[in-house]
């Protein structure tokens, strides 16, 4: 029984795959997910390689691990794609996430805005008389909290990038 | 000095084409390829058949490529010609068909602008083709050509779309000889040794084995036909194969055992059923095959040789997954088993084939025969022994008479079989017939239909009697969507909802109104003249048969059941528990 669990257990996993950089590239991956019925919970795309033209997608997805393995099957066979690395399961790997976040107040609440953004270390990258623009980098669940503590002192307005993650040590994917 | 050409796109275009191999293009002429138009009009290298519905183009492209091997070839305009393709293309993908579609496009500046016959077609086409390039330079065009025909056939083969801007096949450029062209793209094709060496070992061991055979084999080309069949003899152990597998082993060969799945032979799916080892080579569990997934094969390991690693592990878990080409894996197989000196268990394989011998004992593709009417088991039997002496090619459409057609016609030869297994296209039958004749003019070229696919394409009829390809159409007439008939019979209370076309055309007339010869057998004592008649005329020929309209496709695993549970025939009691399709993977 314990097998089966295991089997069944969903779980996330961040995926990077490396990708001609022409169009329609990013359509058929997503159109890959959606026609499939993947989950995406997050997805960055951005040019790495100007000289060989190469763009990084980075995909947070979840799923059993036999999915997990279509997923990345799936993704292999897309001419354009080069590579698939699951960080997850293929060693350690450090993820960020950036966010730009509006509050709107004033008084107390202003002040504690800009307390509570320190403590995360997040840097105010706009100012108007009743609102701050911070920009805080970190792990999801930091951003998660950081806009959690906000949302009562005058949230208005998220922006956040999604996910990029690369492997620790010396080693490209 | 280099001297380098500068051509129109669309001198590009035909160069690139016949330096590709191709020699027929099966297309339909529009405004946005009538530049292309123009250049096939000033040469000869190139044939054109001109179809009458660009479905139809695709469908003969995939006959044309499923019995040559070679890489197929469609032009169709813009707009509504591409979207038209589209049935083809994903009836193409399904079934790993080599094909690569031009399609004309509006001019670049107007992409986007809804213009008259544009259509997004690479991003329709994404999910359904293997491939797809919009080519805005024509100075890309020869490299994209080059590398769509490498896609189509390398790796597990598919359709390949490429989308051509008027603008781009008017303008001029430079000419690139495929060997300048390198692609990124290269399947793994040999299996790892140390896998191989494992599967050889478990295959030596079995007491109980099968081997699940698939059109992986088949495409993978008469080299792994022949090895299939050097390794199953040299093991002497049985072999099942899938819809798109027959052909890739003998059909004649003591070792087959007959078609498996939903409508497979008891002693197929029997052995499926209760193996100790499953070898699929090429197949894909695909659940027309497993039936319920949890009462698959429980008691087997299973060994998967397949090109595309996408299709392990998908439905089924297997213990020794193989990634290469089914030629490449097969040949290392029969080297490491000599080279071991393998010996398999006499006495297991014996003891297991005297169950096997119970199961065909059977008979289950048995039928009742009759004197007053046409039984289509009896049709198919009879357009077999009559015509088996010229080894002819045969296509079907989909439905009741498809699945008589794999029961009952045997295949001694890989690529003499077309079928649309996977998307199960109606309509695939009559323009694939198109397409074998047309790259082998001297065959025998039979398309197995019933009266209801056939309409789906019947306006190709116009195509055969203008380029003189002398397609013989059989027509098995009961008067209904058959297949859809039997299900509600047996799984809806035989409420049958919309399946009865009460109104048919007098197909004998219709033939003859599209210029072909149109014959008709009513009686069972009339079928084998007809057939005679038929195989004698040197033309078009549509052949009806008046067929029994009660009879059902036997033996059935119903939807939500497993390999063990099949209904033998219309007396047999498990017709009416049909299982809850949320056990199962069947939906539909």
């Amino acid at each position: 029984m314990q097998v089966t669990k295991a089997i069944e257990e969903i779980n996330r996993h961040t995926v990077a795959v490396l990708v001609d950089n022409e169009s329609g590239v990013l359509a058929r991956v997503i159109g890959l997910f959606s026609g499939r019925g993947y989950n995406i919970e997050s997805l960055t795309v951005a040019e790495v390689d100007a000289a060989q033209k190469l763009s990084r997608i980075t995909i947070v997805t979840s799923g059993t691990a036999m999915i997990i393995e279509q997923i990345k099957n799936q993704l292999r066979r897309l001419v354009p794609v080069h590579k698939v690395h699951d960080l997850t399961i293929e060693g350690p790997h450090v993820s960020r996430e950036l966010a730009l976040i509006k509050v709107v107040a004033t008084g107390d609440k202003r002040v504690e805005s800009l307390r509570i953004a320190d403590i995360f270390r997040a840097r105010a990258i706009d100012s108007t008389n009743e609102s701050f623009v911070f920009e805080v980098v970190g792990a999801t669940e930091k951003v998660d909290a950081f806009i959690k503590l906000m949302e009562p002192l005058g949230l208005t307005d998220v922006s956040r990038t999604g996910v990029v993650a690369i492997a620790r040590g010396p080693n490209p994917i | 000095m280099v001297h380098h050409d500068t051509l129109t796109g669309a001198e590009i275009l035909l160069k690139a084409l016949v330096d590709q191999g191709v020699e027929v293009i099966f297309g339909y002429p529009g405004g946005a390829v009538l530049p292309i138009y123009d250049e096939l009009f000033k040469q000869n290298r190139l044939r054109h058949v001109l179809v009458r519905h660009e479905q139809a183009a695709v469908h003969a492209a995939e006959g044309y490529a499923r019995s040559t091997g070679k890489v197929g070839c469609v032009l169709v305009t813009s707009g509504p010609g591409a979207t038209n393709a589209v049935t083809g293309l994903a009836d193409a993908q399904c079934d790993s068909v080599p094909l690569v579609c031009l399609t004309g496009q509006v001019p670049t500046h107007l992409i986007g602008n809804d213009a008259f016959q544009e259509a997004d077609i690479t991003g329709i086409t994404r999910p359904c083709t293997k491939h797809n390039y919009l080519v805005k330079d024509v100075n890309d065009l020869a490299r994209t050509v080059h590398e769509a025909f490498h896609v189509a056939r390398s790796g597990r083969p598919g359709p390949v779309l490429i989308d051509l801007p008027k603008d781009v096949v008017q303008a001029k450029g430079e000419y690139q000889p495929p060997s300048k062209v390198k692609s990124k793209y290269k399947p793994q094709v040999k299996g790892d040794l140390k896998a191989i060496e494992k599967a050889v070992e478990m295959i030596a061991h079995a007491k109980r084995p099968v081997f699940y055979v698939g059109g992986g084999v088949i495409n993978s080309g008469p080299a792994a036909c022949q090895l299939l069949t050097q390794f199953v003899r040299m093991t002497g152990y049985p072999c099942t194969l899938t819809l798109m597998g027959l052909g890739a082993f003998p059909g004649s060969d003591p070792l087959f055992l007959g078609m498996l799945g939903m409508h497979g032979t008891v002693e197929a799916n029997m052995a499926m059923h209760d193996c100790d080892l499953m070898i699929n080579i090429g197949a894909r569990f695909d659940d027309r095959v497993t039936g319920k997934l949890d009462g698959f094969s429980p008691k087997s390991k299973k060994i998967h040789v397949d090109i595309d690693p996408s299709s392990i592990n998908k439905n089924v878990v297997v213990d020794l997954p193989i990634v290469g080409d089914c030629a490449h894996v097969l040949e290392d197989m029969i080297k490491v088993w000599k080279a071991k000196q393998c010996r398999i268990d006499e006495k297991a394989l014996k003891a297991w084939w005297a169950r096997i011998d119970q199961w065909r004992a059977s008979d289950c593709l048995s039928f009742e025969n009759s004197n007053k009417i046409i039984k289509p088991q009896y049709a198919v039997q009879r357009l077999y022994e009559l015509t088996r002496h010229r080894n002819p090619y045969f296509c079907t459409e989909v439905g009741q008479h498809q699945m008589w057609a794999a029961q009952h016609l045997k295949f001694d030869l890989p690529h003499h079989w077309l079928t649309s297994g996977g998307l199960g296209t109606m309509g695939y039958g009559l323009p694939s017939a198109m397409g074998v004749q047309m790259a082998h003019p001297e065959a025998l070229v039979i398309n197995i239909a019933g009266e209801a696919s056939i309409q789906m394409n019947i306006q190709e009829m116009a195509t055969l009697v203008q380029h003189r390809l002398p397609v013989k159409i059989v027509i098995l007439n009961n008067q209904y969507l058959g297949m859809v008939r039997q299900w509600q019979e047996l799984i809806h209370g035989g409420r049958y909802s919309e399946s009865h076309m009460i109104h048919h055309p007098d197909f004998v007339k219709l033939a003859e109104a599209f210029g072909a010869v149109g014959l008709r057998a009513e009686k069972p004592g009339e079928v084998d003249e007809a057939i005679k008649e038929m195989i004698a005329v040197d033309r078009p020929v549509i052949l009806e048969l008046r067929t029994d309209a009660s009879e059902n496709v036997f033996p059935m695993i119903m939807p939500g059941m497993a390999h063990n549970e099949m209904v033998l025939g219309p007396e047999d009691k498990g017709r009416d528990k049909p299982g809850s399709e949320q056990d199962g993977m069947v939906l539909v």
